[in-house]
This record gives structure tokens, C-alpha cells and sequence, in this order.
């Protein structure tokens, strides 16, 4: 096992700020395209998960395994995604990566270790589990997988299964949990009767963190601990960010269940918020800096969509209709 | 002699020396070597590449999944087909969707034990093989050979495709042979398994040799069965079916699934939308009964399709 690990530095947080507020002004613009009645299917968006987003995917390397869930917008830029595969994926650009057959927040590529993700909540944890075990066999060390999920994922028997035969694995795999407070409308009330769900981690043997999920310093540093020890050979690492989804489910979703304590309680702080007056703070940079950053990340995002909404659907005349790779396993079944 | 089992622990053998990207994953399937020893010795064969999982067919699957997006091939076992269903969403929602959402494909296989056995009972007996063909982007195949175990093993891992490989416990130690082929017919392709004139016989699994043995029986009145074994229900040989059914004019259809739905249901509509013209009498099936499979060896040998069963169909069939 090594040796110290680097503090989180000036450049650090902010290249990390940036990120969160690109994905902050791109789900803004999600969300007006939404309500324009520009965006096919749902916009789910991540409010007040950036800091534990970006700290996930911004410390993730190249040829890591990330498999982002709903409110990762932010982890997913971090990670190397992009505005204009995002823009095409929702507004169902025939040049995204799922080419219409998948949107919003399914989309990756997992040929680059983006794995896409599945609606089914916890799916995603085996999966990430075997990509590691696979690169393990091929002799390649020192590689981490992470994925996210929310506090009804933890729920899951997938969680649960893929977390405990990674831990039998000893696997390099970072489950990131945002306990959020609400999945959909359901309470952690009725989400589970642990104290914590970092006690979660006991259970399995696996070493566990906690992180203030609206404090981008504590969510890099503890992102920064969690992921150097999984790659440095500590086994499967649960991490628990407290936080509150700050919109609804969905953009669908008016979000009326909020309980109104929650807003003026600690986890009700909006991240972005808390790491701009940070920022301001240790005069890092000026409120000035920060609204000419927001300026370039909103003038990215808005000629991005503008470009996209100007790319093609795609035409179900060319689609092969193929879900087998293998041409010769095609059956037709049209009526002819 | 080389029984059916036999041919399945030597092809994952043979996959295992000729392709590094194969490893195996299951339920004490290393030293224990399988619970039907379907993995005997190969994990003293190829250490580190026979890995026992914890009891959970989730994530057998989705591990499997994963590794496959990674370059590896995968062949995972269910302890039975039965269970398999707790890995249920890995496969259809998972590996069903990846090539057609991503354009990455999922070269998994998933191992099936399937079928019915003297006293294996409502959850260890069952044929699973039409749920699993009825969601898209899988291959299914149900091998009724000691030949076809083999070879259509080896075939399901080379290909780049998730397959459900639904291998029959009732066939494991029943069926044998003396040498394995090389070669076979491809993954797709149906088999004619005796020639007829009279019926069209249409079956696959265990549900072959029931059907060879009522084929037999009828011939000693002079009636000649033609049966077809399916070898993979998807992708169905809808051609080499309906090319039967052209010779004989009748169609019967002998599955060990339950009859609602099913590769029975699947055939008989195909046949009678493509090939209506074809049918000299309305098709007919014989499935196991509706309802769970039971374990005392008395009910469960009258719940299943038998020789005596499908012989009976067959001859009302012939109008005989």
C-alpha cells in the first residue's frame, strides 16, 4: 500500500467547480428543452449531486471503469463525456452514441469503460464487478471501477449481491452512494432501518467512507481516499454522501412531497452554492470570475444545442432492427 | 463412452485450453467441481479461470456481462435452469440490450440445467427455454445430443452473442456416444432426426428421444413420424420446418415446457401463418400439464410429454 495522498490543491477544486457547473448550466438547459417540448422521453436531473458527481468521475483515470446512474451528469463530464453527446442522447440526435435507441441517462460507451447503464436500480454493480474481475484475469492491476447509485438502490438485491461477490473478490470497486433522501417520492423512512447506510459496509467487510455530499472538499477528499485505496489493492470501498436531491424525480415530477425541513437542513445546502463562496473565500477567484465562467459554460451548452437540434433523427427505414449481432440469427418476423 | 455431461465438462475443457479470454464462473463449480460435475477437474486445469460465486445469480450474470464489455468470454453456470430466474434481469435487461443500445456485443454463456428428472420437483425440473427466447437479443439453444452438447457448446462461446444454453439433466447420464465430432451443424440450423412421410414431428431437449420412441412404436403399424429436432429454438428454423410439414401435410408439436406460450406455440404459429396451405389437419401439441412440475416420480412421469403421450397425439393426428 502507498504512501500519502496529495491534498486536494487550489487547481484541483476548481477544475472540479468548473465541471459542476458545466453540468449544473447544461441541465438547465435540459430542462428549459424539457419544458419547450424539445427533449424525447424524460430529463432526470442531478441539483445538488454535483460535488459527490464530479469527485466520483474527476478521479477516475483512463482505463478505469465508471458506470454513472441517473444524477450523474456531472461525474459523467468528469469522466469524459461530453455537452454534445449528452445534447444528441436527449434530444435524440441520430449521431449520439445510443443512436436513438436508448436516451437520457442510459448512454456510455462501454468500450471506453462508460458503462450504460440499465433502468434496473443495482444492476450496474455486478456488472462494473465483472469488468474488473475480467481485467484482473487479463493481468492488468492497478485499474478502479466505480459506479453510483441512490439510497433505494441500496435496496436492490443487485446492490447487494454485486457489492458482497466483489468483497469475496476483493474487487478495486467504489460504490458511491448519494443519500439523497428521497427515491422518487419514497422517504429514507421507508427506505431502510439502519442507522447509517455506511453501517452497510461492516456487513459486507469492506472499508467505508462518509462525505458531506454539499462540501466539493470533503466529497474530493474522500472520492481521493476511497478510489486510492481500491487501487491500491484494499478491496471493494462503500462510500455514503449525505445530500437532497434539490428537484424532483424528474423533470415530470413536482416534487411535492418534500419534506420543507430538509431544505434549511444540512444536507439541503446546494453544492454548487456552497463551493462558489468557498471559492470566493479564499479569494481563489472573484463573483465576476465565477459569472464569466457560467458565461462560457452556458454559451458552450447553448450553441451545442443549437447545433444539435439541427443533426438528424434517426429513420427507422435504415435502423437494421438487429439485436443480435450476428446477421444470420435475424428472424423476420414481419407480416408481410 | 462419452455421456452428455461428459461432453459439456470436455467442451468447456476445450474452450478453456484454446482461448485465454475464456474463464468460468458459478456456484461451486472449482474444486467441488459442479454440483452434476459438469466443471470435474478444471479448475486443477486451469487455475484461476474456474472461480466458485457466492449463491447469487444475479451477479453471476451481471459479472459475466461486464466482463464480457471487457473483452472476456464468460461461460457462467445456473445451478439449475430453475434459479436462473434470479439472474433473470441481468440477462434479458442487461445482456439482451447491450449490442442493440450500444453496439458493443455480450459474449456470454449461460449455462441452463434444464428439465425435468425422477423426483426433482416444482424447482429443480423446469424448461425455461421459451421466457428467455422471448425477450430479444439472447440465443437459446437446447442441445438433444451427446454431439450437439459438444459442439454446440464450443459454438456458443465462440460467438460474439449472449446465449442461454439450456443443457437437459434428464439426458446427462442417459445419452452417450463414442467420439465427438469436430464439426456440426451451425446454431440455427434444425435437424432432421428421422425421416417420415405420414406427420411432422416438431421437438427439441429431451422431448427428442420421447419422440423417436413414439416414432418407433407407430412404425410397427406401418405409420412413419418425420421428426425434427430444433437443436435452437432461437434463432427457429422456421425453413427446415416448414419444409417437413410440406412433405407430410401434418404437424405435431412435442415440448416439455408448459403449454401457455411456449416453442410449441411459437412453431404452430409460424406454421400455420406461413404455411397454412401445407396442412392436410389442424396441428396439434402435446406440453407438459399447467402446472408446477411434481416431484413424486408417479405424478411427475404422467405430467411430462412420454413416449405413450405423444404416440396417442400422433395417431389422433393420423385420424388413425
Amino acid at each position: 500500500m502507498s504512501k500519502t495522498i496529495a491534498p486536494v490543491t487550489e487547481s484541483d477544486y476548481l477544475k472540479a467547480y468548473r465541471v459542476m457547473l458545466l453540468s449544473r448550466v447544461l441541465e438547465e438547459k435540459l430542462a428549459s428543452l424539457y419544458r419547450a417540448g424539445m427533449i424525447k422521453g424524460g430529463v432526470f436531473l442531478g441539483r445538488g449531486q454535483e460535488a459527490l458527481s464530479t469527485a466520483t468521475g474527476i478521479h477516475l483515470r483512463k482505463g478505469d471503469i465508471f458506470a454513472p446512474l441517473i444524477r450523474d451528469q456531472a461525474g459523467r463530464l468528469a469522466f469524459g463525456d461530453t455537452v454534445l453527446d449528452t445534447l444528441r442522447t436527449y434530444l435524440g440526435s441520430q449521431l449520439g452514441s445510443m443512436r436513438g435507441r436508448d436516451g437520457n441517462i442510459h448512454r456510455g460507451r462501454p468500450r471506453d469503460g462508460y458503462y450504460a447503464m440499465i433502468s434496473h436500480l443495482g444492476a450496474m454493480v455486478p456488472a462494473v464487478a465483472g469488468g474488473l474481475l475480467a481485467r484482473r484475469l487479463r493481468g492488468e492491476s492497478g485499474v478502479v471501477g466505480a459506479t453510483c447509485l441512490g439510497d433505494g438502490g441500496t435496496s436492490t438485491g443487485a446492490f447487494h449481491e454485486g457489492l458482497n461477490a466483489a468483497a469475496v473478490d476483493k474487487l478495486p470497486l467504489v460504490v458511491v452512494v448519494a443519500n439523497n433522501q428521497y427515491a422518487y417520492s419514497t422517504p429514507n423512512s421507508r427506505q431502510y432501518a439502519c442507522a447509517d447506510l455506511l453501517d452497510k459496509a461492516a456487513g459486507y467487510g469492506i472499508a467505508g467512507h462518509k462525505a458531506d455530499g454539499t462540501d466539493l472538499l470533503d466529497c474530493l477528499q474522500t472520492l481521493r481516499k476511497a478510489i486510492h485505496a481500491a487501487r491500491e489493492g484494499g478491496g471493494p470501498q462503500l462510500v455514503v454522501a449525505s445530500l437532497l436531491r434539490l428537484v424532483g424525480h424528474g423533470e415530470h415530477d413536482d416534487f411535492s412531497y418534500l419534506d420543507k425541513n430538509l431544505k434549511t437542513s444540512a444536507v439541503g445546502a446546494d453544492c454548487l452554492l456552497v463551493a462558489e463562496k468557498h471559492i470566493v473565500d479564499q479569494g481563489w477567484q472573484t463573483t465576476d470570475d465565477l459569472a464569466e465562467w457560467r458565461r462560457e459554460a452556458e454559451q458552450e451548452v447553448n450553441s451545442t444545442a443549437d447545433r444539435v437540434r439541427r443533426e438528424p433523427s434517426p429513420d427507422a427505414e435504415e435502423d437494421d432492427w438487429a439485436a443480435l449481432s450476428r446477421p444470420e440469427y435475424r428472424e423476420q418476423f414481419a407480416a408481410v | 463412452m462419452i455421456t452428455y455431461l461428459e461432453a459439456i465438462r470436455l467442451a468447456q475443457q476445450k474452450a478453456l485450453a484454446t482461448d485465454p479470454r475464456v474463464f468460468l464462473y458459478g456456484q461451486d463449480i472449482g474444486n467441488f467441481g459442479g454440483a452434476f460435475k459438469a466443471t470435474k477437474n478444471l479448475s486443477a486445469e486451469f487455475p484461476g479461470r474456474v472461480l466458485d460465486a457466492p449463491l447469487s445469480e444475479d451477479a453471476i450474470v451481471g459479472m459475466a456481462i461486464g466482463a464480457a464489455i471487457e473483452g472476456a468470454r464468460p461461460i457462467v453456470e445456473m445451478q439449475f435452469a430453475d434459479f436462473s430466474t434470479c439472474g433473470l434481469n441481468q440477462i434479458v435487461n442487461h445482456a439482451g440490450t447491450l449490442f442493440y443500445r450500444t453496439g458493443v456485443p455480450c459474449p456470454i454463456v449461460v449455462r441452463l440445467p434444464s428439465g425435468g428428472t425422477s423426483g426433482g420437483g416444482p424447482f429443480h425440473s423446469q424448461s425455461l427455454e421459451a421466457i428467455y427466447a422471448h425477450w430479444p437479443g439472447l440465443v437459446v439453444v437446447t442441445p438433444a445430443t451427446v454431439e450437439d452438447a459438444y459442439t454446440m457448446l464450443l459454438e456458443a462461446v465462440a460467438i460474439d452473442d449472449p446465449v442461454v444454453f439450456c443443457e437437459h439433466k434428464f439426458l446427462y447420464y442417459h445419452l452417450k456416444a463414442e467420439t465427438l465430432p469436430e464439426t456440426s451443424l451451425p446454431i440455427g440450423k434444425a435437424r432432421i432426426a428421422r425421416t417420415g412421410r405420414d406427420a411432422t414431428v416438431v421437438t427439441h431437449g429431451a422431448m427428442l428421444h420421447e419422440s423417436l420412441a413414439a416414432a418407433s412404436e407407430l412404425a410397427e403399424d406401418g405409420y412413419q413420424l418425420e421428426i425434427v429436432d430444433l437443436r435452437s429454438v432461437k434463432p427457429l428454423d422456421t425453413d427446415t420446418v416448414l419444409a417437413s410439414v410440406a412433405r407430410t401435410g401434418r404437424l405435431l408439436v412435442v415440448s416439455e415446457e408448459w403449454p401457455w406460450g411456449g416453442v410449441s406455440a411459437e412453431v404452430i404459429s409460424r406454421v400455420t401463418t406461413e404455411g397454412f396451405g401445407l396442412l392436410d389437419a389442424a396441428p396439434m401439441r402435446v406440453n407438459a400439464k399447467d402446472t408446477p412440475v411434481p416431484y413424486h416420480p408417479d405424478l411427475w412421469s404422467v405430467h411430462r410429454p412420454t413416449a405413450s403421450t405423444i404416440a396417442a397425439a400422433a395417431r389422433r393426428l393420423l385420424d388413425l
